[in-house]
């Protein structure tokens, strides 16, 4: 049934913006957010909140401007899988050190390393370009030159794709004994040491696929928007993401993309006809969700299905 | 002479200056069904967390087949084939009872599978056989979490039992089980034992099942052996008798 919903979402999502197209740039930012809330959904699965994972988001949009700024890199795929392979490897190496601690250390953890690199992207000007950020133009698409509205449709539609394979992947992931053992060191760690299992080991592997989802939305935005900062990084975003996933609710892979799309579009409608209050606006829906939905936006898709006859 | 299964060599153990190990010497044989009795307080359950790796001895060595494993990990020990239930059991609660076994049927076979899923034909059998084994078959779809007491507790040995161990450590088997169904468990539990060749060591506080049960009986007090033997004998000792029948 999970996938049904990810496959009716995705078929409303590759529709939606023949209808409204003005909700495209949103939704592809949506999608991009949805994948790094993905990444920290998956980590709540074991009771842990990274307050930190911007910080793979932004790794993941910085490598691709770095890619196309230093390397020459202008092609859109090579950009996506080697900005996303950066950020895994940047997830396995922080992972190894962040996934010894538990509860408030981790979070806090997550947290400080990711104001570390946010300190170095605004400081280091002449490698990241400070504050002012790193320009990311047109990228080509297998050798073509595309002009910028026609990238932005092959970018949402990929995007679309691509968060459909990865929704799968997850899903499969946390339906498997692996994916069993990251949800029981939630419950009893200690039963699962007993069990022969490296709770370790079972946790780097989902922070660095945390940092892989993360590192995956960040490419997507910095190739929608055609700019890098380093508030990418900051951890108001990383608050965001969790924001996001707690939102969505982490009940399933859908959960994750519902909230982001929900709150990304709440936002730019809020912006638009309550400038002056749209913080305000987001802060009841929050309450609201958190008061009446506490399995998030997927709870109440869980709740239709259960009564549904 | 053949190397015991399990050996425990001088073992010190102290907790704020109370000495719950105080150089403890045991063996156990392979095949062996050993019962620890002693009152409470007196380093049962801490002579099991010594030799699960939960905690390390101040000073002193634990052997498995002549090799030390006192400095290893629960989880490298659990693999080398001791596998522990608890006297409060270790569930699995936000699942269901039979995800709890196949769990710990994948642990065993290889818990590094991303993408075939946990509920499959091969762990669900293995997880079946296992539940029907503790007369669980009934509430496998069941939340762990609302499960009472008993049934939580034979789900706990039924886990350890997912493992295939060589040593199976009990702490309490029979505690917050009925009366009526003690021995029932007692006797499906020494069948499954056998059946698998599984050396077991059970701390136990009631002397019936420890008397028909045992082949040896070790009986502690104050971090210590005070007494090691055949049941019959060791269960009329007068010392024991006095000290720790009495109380226990």
């Amino acid at each position: 049934m999970p996938l049904l919903l990810l496959l009716a979402g995705l078929a409303v999502m590759a529709v939606l913006p023949l209808a409204v197209p003005w909700l495209q740039f949103t939704l592809t930012i949506a999608l991009a957010k949805g994948l790094a809330a993905l990444g920290v959904a998956v980590l709540l699965r074991a009771g842990l909140i990274s307050i930190g994972h911007a910080m793979f988001f932004a790794i993941g949009a910085y490598a691709t401007a770095f890619l196309m700024r230093d390397l020459a890199v202008t092609d859109f795929a090579t950009l996506i899988v080697a900005s996303t392979l950066i950020s895994a490897l940047s997830g396995l190496l922080f992972g190894a050190f962040l996934v010894r601690y538990r509860a408030i250390f981790f979070a806090m953890l997550n947290l400080a390393v990711s104001m570390v690199l946010f300190s170095l992207l605004a400081k280091l000007y002449g490698v990241t370009g400070g504050t002012d950020g790193i320009r990311v133009a047109t990228p080509s698409v297998f050798g073509m030159a595309l002009a910028r509205p026609v990238f932005a449709d092959v970018l949402y539609y990929g995007g679309l794709l691509l968060a459909g394979l990865v929704g799968f992947a997850v899903h499969r992931y946390l339906k498997s004994p692996l994916g069993a053992a990251l949800s029981a060191i939630h419950t009893n760690e200690v039963r699962l040491e007993y069990l022969g299992v490296s709770a370790w080991s079972v946790l780097l592997v989902a922070y660095t696929l945390s940092a892989t989802l993360a590192g995956l939305g960040g490419a997507i935005a910095a190739m929608a928007i055609g700019h890098v900062v380093p508030e990418f990084a900051f951890w108001t975003e990383s608050g965001h993401i969790v924001l996001v996933a707690v939102l969505g609710g982490i009940g399933g892979v859908v959960g994750p993309f519902a909230g982001s799309i929900f709150l990304e579009v709440v936002q730019t409608l809020a912006v638009g006809f309550a400038a002056d209050a749209w913080n305000l606006i987001i802060g009841l829906a929050l309450i609201g969700v958190i008061f009446f939905l506490p399995r998030g936006l997927y709870g109440l898709m869980e709740t239709r299905r259960r009564t549904s006859p | 002479m053949t190397t015991p299964l399990l050996k425990a060599e001088n073992l010190q153990v102290a907790f704020a200056g109370v000495k719950a190990a105080d150089g403890v010497n045991l063996e156990i044989a392979e095949g062996e069904f050993l019962a620890i009795i002693g009152p409470n307080g007196s380093g049962k359950t801490t002579f099991l967390n010594l030799c699960t790796g939960y905690i390390r001895p101040l000073a002193g060595e634990v052997f498995l087949d002549g090799r030390p494993i006192t400095r290893l990990a629960p989880r490298t020990i659990a693999r080398q084939g001791i596998a522990r239930a608890f006297q409060i059991p270790q569930l699995f609660t936000d699942q269901r009872l039979i995800d709890n076994l196949m769990l710990a049927v994948a642990a065993r076979r290889g818990i590094w599978d991303a993408f075939r899923p946990l509920d499959r034909r091969t762990h669900r059998d293995e997880a079946m056989q296992l539940l029907s084994m503790v007369g669980l078959e009934d509430v496998a779809e069941q939340s762990a979490a609302t499960l009472p007491e008993g049934l939580r507790k034979l789900a706990d040995i039924a886990i350890a039992f997912a493992l295939k161990p060589r040593l199976l450590l009990l702490d309490e088997p029979t505690s917050g089980v009925s009366a009526i169904e003690r021995f029932g468990l007692m006797e499906t539990l020494m069948t499954a034992l056998r059946q698998a060749r599984v050396t077991a060591l059970f701390v136990e506080h009631d002397m019936e099942v420890v008397e028909r049960y045992a082949d040896r009986v070790v009986v502690w007090d104050q971090g210590r052996v005070m007494a090691d033997g055949k049941p019959d004998i060791v269960l009329k000792d007068p010392r024991v008798l006095q000290n720790v029948v009495g109380v226990a």
